[in-house]
């Protein structure tokens, strides 16, 4: 995993609620057997005018001008500000692929789906959760400045705004914040405590011999 | 000390090790693959040179992609049967049990697993599809896990968690006549809201609840992540346990008994707390349909399309507006005069026997409407399908006019050929009704099965109880 430590960038607004990961990533791109080459296809439905399937070469295709992503610098945005329940809907973790491969390291909204949350960290993604009423500051901020950009400090759990004003701090579970910060592999962390998942299965074969008819 | 929840009970059993910040490392019983999750976590295990922990807690299944006419052809489309020749190939070299395309038993992931025994009550589920939830149904902790999750899983039997937060959610009193499951859960979204139960895992409670089927129980479970929780769970009781006598996968004689004797267990204390406790009327809940883009947006079908004026929230009155346009609607329109181009009937939500048996009861002899241009049923499994046909259920639709298909998700998600074209307006019984869900541009209003037959015969909404 990609270690997340401090980032500067460009924030894109996208300022709706409820967006779902069918939105983030449509169907017909799931098909594929990477986990890479997502970034033309995010947002499919609402960058391009034409319908898209995989294998077609994206670049050629039929752009939304009105879509904030299509818009210079948000084209180039990293930071992607957000409203309430985010990645709801499917639990395709391709939706956490195609933001990083589309450039986003972070995203900023008041709430989020729990499968969205968790796969995002999972991929190198930090999803930062603000009150609403810093969201709609952020949001105001955004519109009155083209190219706003922030800076993220995962280890001070801080977002620090170009104009000085104060920072803004923000929670981050200790143990998430830890492996992003290291960029750890979970399963490596989990292997060392092969024991003990051993043990715990010698008792269940005991206490509950009906879970372990493999066959 | 306050008695335990249902979902207390079964995540203390699985808890391997605790960590200092309360992470636990939790022991997942059972793991269900299909093949748009899976490839890259296999690809994952291949990379770090492991191999899956237990292979015998593991069932796969393509379900997503497969074509729902004419399969002894193959798939046509290359990218979709790419896809599932690498579950064929990832499960041979692994040696994880498949129902293949052309297995009997095949079937969308969450009708399979019950069907075959292979979910059972008080067990941890997971699979890398968000309505894993619905084995819930039986008294498990079941939930959807994203792709590194289910790599996680493989190699390591279990996930590392944070207990979530508890809801019970109680209803209470009788459905009334022609009131489903179906409508019970749509109405508990459109009171909690799709964000309403997120960071929760919802028990699903009250009399209403218990007098449900088996089936009726997993549509309402199935649906718990559109309410936002991950997990949705039911208590055990007889019905539960009868459910799994002489399943596969099912524990036989002795053991079995053995089995129900815990099962019997799996029910919240009298005193358990929860975070949450929200109660419904079942005596007030009406056949439902969404009018909208999420799950939320839902009225009875008494009632008439909202109108965003009246709604006070700017950002909620903004969405509506949004999905007014993209559904190609005009508030305050009555729903029973909202026409429909397709009907949908299918998905892990509805495509169990009891639902086709409900949609070819609405049925009655008469004929799909001239503007409906495509209804079709998918069933849910391969084996849900020949019980149809025995009961001549096939027959029913295929004389009214409904396509009769082979099983999978279908126009659920419309990854295979199925889908909607854009502009075009569905009566479906799945659980989506996201922008494009059901193909681009495409706009579906979610209903229960006997909802969605009853749509089928006017070409339009219709109240099935006066239907
Ligand atoms: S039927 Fe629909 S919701 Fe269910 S697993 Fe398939 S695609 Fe997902």
């Amino acid at each position: 995993m990609q270690a997340f430590t401090q980032h500067t960038g460009i924030v894109a607004p996208l300022d709706r609620a409820n967006v779902d990961t069918d939105a983030i990533i449509p169907k017909q791109y799931l098909k594929s057997v990477k986990r890479s080459g997502f970034g033309p296809n995010a947002f499919d439905d609402w960058r391009y005018l034409d319908p898209g399937e995989p294998g077609m070469d994206h670049s050629k295709r039929r752009k939304n001008p009105d879509f904030i992503l299509n818009q210079a610098p948000y084209d180039r945005a990293t930071i992607l500000l957000a409203r309430q329940n985010f990645g709801c809907g499917s639990s395709r973790e391709h939706a956490v692929w195609a933001l990083t491969d589309f450039g986003f390291r972070a995203v900023i909204a008041p709430s989020y789906a729990d499968i969205f949350f968790n796969n995002s960290f999972k991929t190198g993604l930090l999803p930062i959760v603000l009150p609403e009423e810093t969201i709609d500051e952020l949001f105001q901020a955004v519109a009155s400045q083209s190219g706003y950009t922030l800076t993220i400090d995962l280890a001070r759990q801080q977002i620090i705004r170009p104009d000085d004003a104060s920072a803004i701090p923000f929670e981050v579970d200790s143990f998430r914040k830890q492996c992003l910060l290291d960029g750890s592999d979970d399963i490596d962390l989990t292997l060392k405590h092969a024991d003990e998942i051993r043990t715990y299965e010698a008792q269940r074969r005991q206490s509950a011999p009906w879970l372990f008819l493999d066959r | 000390m306050a008695g335990k929840s249902l979902y207390d009970k079964i995540w203390d059993t699985h808890v391997v090790r605790r960590q200092e910040d309360g992470t636990v490392l939790l022991y997942i019983d059972r793991h269900l693959v299909h093949e748009v999750t899976s490839p890259q976590a296999f690809e994952g295990l291949r990379l770090a040179g492991r191999k899956p922990w237990r292979t015998g807690a593991m069932l796969a299944v393509p379900d997503h992609n497969v074509p729902t006419t004419n399969r002894l052809r193959g798939i046509d489309d290359l990218v979709s049967r790419e896809q599932v020749e690498t579950l064929d190939r990832n499960c041979q070299e692994f040696g994880i049990q498949e129902f293949m395309m052309n297995d009997k038993r095949q079937g969308i992931v969450h009708v399979i697993g019950p069907e075959e025994g292979f979910t059972l009550p008080g067990t941890t589920i997971v699979c890398g599809d968000s309505h894993t939830s619905t084995h819930g149904a039986f008294g498990a902790l079941a939930f959807g896990i994203g792709t590194s999750e289910v790599e996680h899983v493989m190699a390591t039997q279990t996930l590392l968690q944070k207990p979530a937060k508890t809801m019970q959610i109680r209803v209470e009193g009788a459905l009334g006549k022609g009131i489903t499951a179906k409508d019970v859960v749509l109405a508990i979204i459109g009171h909690i809201g799709t964000a309403g139960g997120t960071g929760y895992a919802l028990e699903f409670a009250g009399s209403a609840i218990e007098s449900l089927s088996i089936e009726g129980r997993m549509t309402v479970c199935n649906m718990a992540i559109e309410g936002g929780a991950r997990a949705g769970m039911i208590a055990v009781d007889e019905k539960t346990i009868d459910y799994f006598r002489g399943r596969p996968f099912a524990p036989q004689g002795e053991l079995f008994e053995q089995a129900a004797t815990y099962w019997r267990t799996l029910k919240s204390d009298p005193d358990a707390v929860f975070d949450r406790v929200i109660t419904l009327d079942a005596t007030q809940i009406q056949p439902q349909v969404s009018w909208g883009t999420s799950p939320e947006m839902v009225v009875p079908v008494t009632d008439k399309v909202p109108n965003p004026a009246k709604e006070t929230d700017p950002v909620k009155a903004e969405g509506m507006r949004k999905a007014l346009t993209y559904m190609g609607l005009t508030a305050d329109t009555p729903i029973d005069q909202i026409a429909i181009d397709k009907v949908f009937i299918g998905s892990c939500t509805n495509a169990r026997i009891e639902d086709l048996r409900a949609a070819a009861a609405v049925i009655g002899g008469r004929k799909v409407a001239a503007n409906v241009t495509m209804a079709m049923v998918v069933p849910g499994s391969g084996l849900v399908r020949e019980q149809a046909e025995t009961e001549g259920l096939d027959k029913i639709f295929l004389a009214a006019g409904f396509e009769w298909r082979e099983p999978g998700c279908s126009m659920c998600l419309a990854m295979n050929a199925d889908r909607l074209e854009p502009g075009e307006r569905c009566a479906s019984t799945s659980n989506r009704n996201f922008e494009g869900r059901q193909g681009q541009g495409g706009r579906t209003h979610l209903v229960s099965p006997a909802m969605a037959a009853a749509a089928a015969i006017a070409g339009h909404f219709v109240d099935v109880r006066h239907f």
